[in-house]
């Protein structure tokens, strides 16, 4: 852990100049995942950029009926939202589903999406990472990967990105608003994180100079039908082995509309439009629910110790989406599933 | 008589430890205290080429960086670095020399006039090694291993009765290597007195084992070096031997001749000794009805390069099951790590999970109910001697065990319960452990105001320690508790061996009784002295001391107030020092025994498995304190479900490192994974062991657990998975 500069800034703006002014500098809110990289000396910032005093913490409808989130809403305040609870419960079981309730009060809504992977070899300075050291080649790939990534990978990375929160965020389509020294910018959630590809060293879109201000929702909620399940090693605070968002619209037995995201199989939160597609104006049962979980994961490639989890995935997948149309979610403080 | 003995007395340090009046090893200050920091290898072995501190040195606050260059002089003999409980071989030398021997050893310690400056001047220190190849897999090592010798002998024929048997059961066990964790990091307080003496603050199980260890390291005078260590927060077995950081923080208080606290970050405790990653081999022959015909056990362990650290894993059937051909064989395989060591009731815990995995098997061969192949191998007497228990309940255990468990309704056929989504399974197994008792000196200093001071430099590692010696002490002198105060952690004080083993609560309860004898002898002479005293004739064995009072035992009303007598011989107090006679002449096994049943619930479409029942019941002679042993047992059977469905420490065998050197990634349970826990002792009298017939509760608690699971999660899948842990991948395995 080195030493740094502190900084608090009061306004978005201000920050915004901070931040551009030191491509070392790093913006902290509840420091949950910044601390431990620091200690790891992952993270070495020169600055630290306290953003928790910016004035992004109110949870507000929008005029089409939406959400709009502030960046720095602890976790916990955006689980317990009684807008949250009623008409994004998805969002809220999401939340409920991670890390311990100790970090769910520090941690902050756009933090969360800027949470890094869990990747051990990221972690460990005296290993090789190309996301931490660029071309120094990836460890993981033919090393310890039970916990890595079956979709999307490269030879460069196989990480995960480890958010919860997220996976229900690119289920309901929520967008990013991002301020930078040009101004304010959306980002569709889908965009806002990469795969690794030859640049595993960023996770995301946003530029050095920019700063996450808000989350958005979409009016629809899928209030009715939705459930979030992760699997994880402990019945709590574990990362996910394979999580399941799945939110679906029903007429009758059928699905109308139905949306579908996996945590814990890629670099980012896993959706498939097509298997999407695929279970609109299907029966609710088994077999439609396999037929997704079969287009998901197609394309899905294990590693020496994670090819479990393609068929963990699918039955999950299947588990996740009777539990949606059935009107039961998986509940995040019962540990029995549903 | 025994008004607090056998109570669930809460403990006495209670409040000091809830309001941080309790002070641990990294707590204690001394005037211009220093912090230091460690640098550690990041390689596995070979030697150091050049360590560069220039970077680091010129940090402002940074008072030195300390290497093997620069150190001060330490002993040049393997035998001075032997501690009490040391394993055999050439221990590892802290800061000694350029050699590297596992990964994580430390290299360099930074001073500096606080924690955070010295933390980061360590992340500037560049060291260039030259790497020699290394091994670190056990798995890849088995072929190397060489053989230990161990006490138990072979009967019979073991390979012939197995071959010939009805029924066999042949299989390898495994169980990875698993680190203690305990709460509080390792940690070293040196104050520098002066003229070169010093009073280390480290956390310990053994203040006197570190005490001679770093006198005789250092080449100190005895009275030159005392070692406190008052609160433990957890230690189970890592902190028997001196870790490296007590040696670092004298050797840099020793350099700069000033106070140095050095406290160890949660990774750098991955660098310290574990639970040996080790293959159980298992092979058991048996008929229809009677007991076994064969038993042959091996374990094959790992070990350092430097010193072959061994426990019995492999004879516990002896303690157990009836059988007249055993075999049994420890073997170890070299590998460059550091060495391993006693953790919670080491050997015991790995082989007996393995041992009572294949009798579940066994019993599935044979299609009889795995309590009844208990039964119906029972064995009244130890095996390997051929000689009786002192006490052996373990038929109460199993019975009054399965009876609160509900044991009876279960379908023996595997996958037939559920519920649900889920299938449920019920599994049982047997624990076992050793009831030992070391000779231990307790020092009684009574006052005529009616106040004991009971000491001994033994340690309370959280177990309850000071809470049972106060017990002990007010039922043997007639106090009131509040009347008892406790003293322990004290280099200074007379002499106890290292705290582990489950051997403590005999060994200090018997010799505080011992030492209150002696003082009810002093005062009952100085009756004799008084006028017209009422216990003129009474013999020692006559009286006891009870509400203040010299009284003798047949009547009541023949008493003295002990003040009465104090006054009358003149004494402001009594000073007595005792140890109780440690006899073992062999004739008699004696161990602790305990029956644990489990149900799981294993979600069938997903293999999440959840442990929503778990009763242990166990037998451990005369329990202190109803309270605090409970807490034992409690904690065992949380351990033990970490050790069936959590506990792993990966090691990237390429590298020799530990990449899960931390509590977010070792995994061991939370809440969340703790359900119903109903643990008890059935009594148990013993008259042969000790006088006051205690056995001792520390390690029993988790022996057999892990083994309780497995059989419970084959009874709800069929599926068995033997290598540990038990994770949701290995049940889909083919």
């Amino acid at each position: 852990m080195i030493n740094f500069q502190y900084a608090r800034p009061n306004e978005v703006a201000d920050a915004v100049r901070q931040i551009a002014a030191d491509p070392r500098a790093r913006f902290i809110a509840g420091g949950t995942n910044l601390l431990d990289l620091m200690k790891s000396d992952v993270e070495q910032p020169s600055r630290l950029i306290d953003i928790s005093r910016l004035p992004l913490k109110s949870v507000e409808e929008t005029p089409d009926g939406g959400l709009r989130i502030g960046a720095l809403v602890p976790n916990t305040d955006l689980a317990y939202h009684p807008l949250v609870e009623s008409r994004y419960p998805l969002l809220a079981s999401a939340i409920m589903a991670g890390a311990s309730q100790q970090l769910r009060n520090m941690a902050s809504t756009g933090g969360n999406l800027m949470q890094r992977t869990r990747c051990y070899y990221f972690y460990d300075i005296a290993t090789p990472c190309n996301k931490r050291e660029p071309g120094s080649g990836c460890s993981a790939i033919e090393g310890l990967n039970r916990m890595h990534a079956i979709l999307g990978t490269s030879e460069s990375c196989i990480a995960v990105y480890p958010s919860d929160m997220s996976i229900a965020l690119a289920a309901l389509e929520a967008t990013v608003r991002v301020m930078g020294p040009g101004g304010e910018r959306t980002m569709a959630f889908a965009d806002f994180h990469r795969l690794p590809g030859d640049t595993p060293e960023r996770d995301n879109n946003l530029e050095p100079n920019e700063i996450i201000t808000a989350i958005e929702l979409p009016p629809q909620g899928f209030a009715k039908n939705h459930s979030y399940l992760k699997i994880r090693d402990r019945l709590s605070y574990a990362f996910a082995l394979v999580s399941v968002a799945a939110a679906l619209e029903m007429d009758g037995e059928a699905v109308k509309e139905a949306r579908l995201a996996l945590g814990g199989v890629a670099h980012k939160p896993w959706r498939v439009e097509a298997a999407e597609a695929a279970l609109a104006g299907q029966p609710a049962n088994e077999a439609s629910f396999a037929k997704a979980a079969d287009i998901v994961l197609s394309g899905a490639k294990g590693f020496e110790h994670n090819a479990f989890k393609i068929d963990l995935a699918r039955r999950a997948i299947i588990r996740t989406l009777t539990q949606a149309a059935n009107g039961t979610p998986q509940s995040q403080s019962s540990k029995k599933i549903r | 008589m025994a008004a607090y003995i056998g109570t669930p007395t809460s403990r006495i340090d209670g409040h000091a430890k809830v309001t941080g009046a309790a002070k641990y090893a990294a707590e204690f200050n001394a005037p211009g205290l220093a912090h230091a920091s460690l640098v550690t290898s990041t390689i596995t072995k070979g030697r150091i080429a050049k360590i560069d501190a220039s970077e680091a040195m010129r940090v402002a606050g940074v008072i030195d960086v300390i290497t093997h260059k620069n150190r001060p002089t330490m002993a040049s003999r393997d035998k001075a670095y032997k501690d009490d409980v040391a394993a055999e071989g050439s221990p590892y030398r802290p800061l000694y020399d350029d050699e590297i021997k596992f990964n994580g050893q430390p290299v360099a310690v930074v001073v500096a006039a606080d924690a955070d400056i010295a933390r980061f001047a360590a992340s500037l220190v560049r060291v260039e090694y030259i790497e020699d190849p290394f091994v670190t897999d056990l798995l890849e090592q088995r072929d190397t291993a060489h053989e230990v010798e161990r006490p138990s002998r072979p009967r019979g024929d073991a390979e012939a009765a197995f071959a010939a048997a009805e029924v066999r059961h042949e299989a390898d066990y495994f169980i990875p290597t698993e680190y203690h964790n305990p709460m509080e990091l390792f940690a070293t307080t040196v104050t520098w007195e002066g003229d070169g003496k010093l009073t280390v603050y480290d956390k310990t199980q053994g203040v006197q084992n570190v005490q001679r260890y770093l006198v005789s390291v250092f080449g100190m005078k005895p009275d030159d070096l005392k070692v406190v260590s008052p609160y433990v927060g957890g230690a189970f077995g890592s902190g028997l031997r001196p870790q490296f950081q007590v040696a670092l923080a004298v050797i840099a208080a020793r350099a700069l001749e000033r106070s140095v606290r050095l406290v160890l970050t949660r990774p750098q405790m991955y660098g310290l000794s574990y639970r040996p990653a080790t293959i159980e081999h298992l092979a058991l022959g048996a008929k229809a009805l009677g007991p076994l015909e064969a038993v042959m056990h091996e374990a094959i362990a790992q070990t350092s390069e430097y010193e072959d650290f061994n426990r019995n894993d492999v004879a516990w059937a002896d303690q157990l099951y009836k059988c007249g051909n055993t075999r049994y064989s420890h073997k170890l395989a070299k590998l460059d790590v550091s060495t391993p060591s006693d953790m919670r009731a080491p050997g015991a815990a790995s082989g007996v999970y393995a041992l009572e995995c294949a009798m579940d098997e066994l019993a599935v061969a044979l299609k009889m109910d795995p309590l009844q192949l208990r039964f119906v191998t029972y064995s009244d007497r130890e095996q390997n001697a051929d000689r009786p228990y002192s006490s052996k309940k373990l038929r109460e255990c199993y019975r009054q065990g399965a009876a609160a468990f509900g044991w009876e309704k279960r379908n023996p056929e595997p996958r037939s319960m559920r519920d649900g989504s889920e299938l449920v399974g019920w599994g049982m197994a047997t624990g076992v452990w050793e009831a030992l008792q070391m000779p231990l000196t307790v020092r009684i200093v009574m006052t005529a105001n009616g106040h004991a001071e009971v000491s001994s430099a033994t340690s309370d590692i959280g177990t309850g320690t000071y809470t049972i010696m106060a017990q002990v002490a007010a039922d043997m002198l007639g106090l009131p508790i509040d009347n008892v105060s406790i003293k322990l952690g004290d280099s200074t004080l007379s002499e106890s061996p290292v705290e582990g083993g489950s051997w403590l609560a005999a060994s200090v309860a018997n010799s505080i009784a011992t030492t209150a004898e002696a003082i009810r002898k002093t005062l009952l002479g100085v009756t004799k002295t008084m006028p017209d005293s009422p216990l003129a004739d009474a013999k020692p064995k006559d009286v006891m001391l009870a509400d203040g009072k010299i009284v003798s035992k047949k009547d009541a009303s023949r008493a003295i107030p002990i003040a009465d007598v104090m006054r009358a011989g003149k004494l402001d107090r009594i000073d007595q020092k005792a140890a109780a006679p440690v006899k073992d002449d062999g004739k008699y096994a004696r161990n602790t025994h305990s029956a644990v049943f489990v149900e799981v619930r294993v979600d069938e479409q997903i293999g999440v498995i959840r442990v929503t029942r778990v009763v242990s019941a166990a037998a451990a002679g005369r329990i202190l304190n109803t309270k605090t042993a409970h807490s034992q047992l409690l904690g065992g059977v949380v351990w033990g479900i970490g050790m069936a469905l959590h506990e792993e420490t990966l090691t990237d065998h390429r590298f020799g490192r530990i990449m899960n050197a931390n509590l977010g990634e070792y995994h061991m349970p939370v809440n969340a994974d703790i359900y119903d826990i109903n643990c008890f002792f059935v009594d148990e009298p013993d008259a042969t062991i000790n006088p006051m017939g205690i056995k001792g509760v520390g390690e029993i608690g988790i022996v057999g657990v892990a083994a309780a699971i497995a059989n419970a999660v084959y009874h709800a899948t069929g599926k068995r998975v033997r290598d540990l842990p038990i994770t949701i991948d290995k049940l889909r395995r083919d």
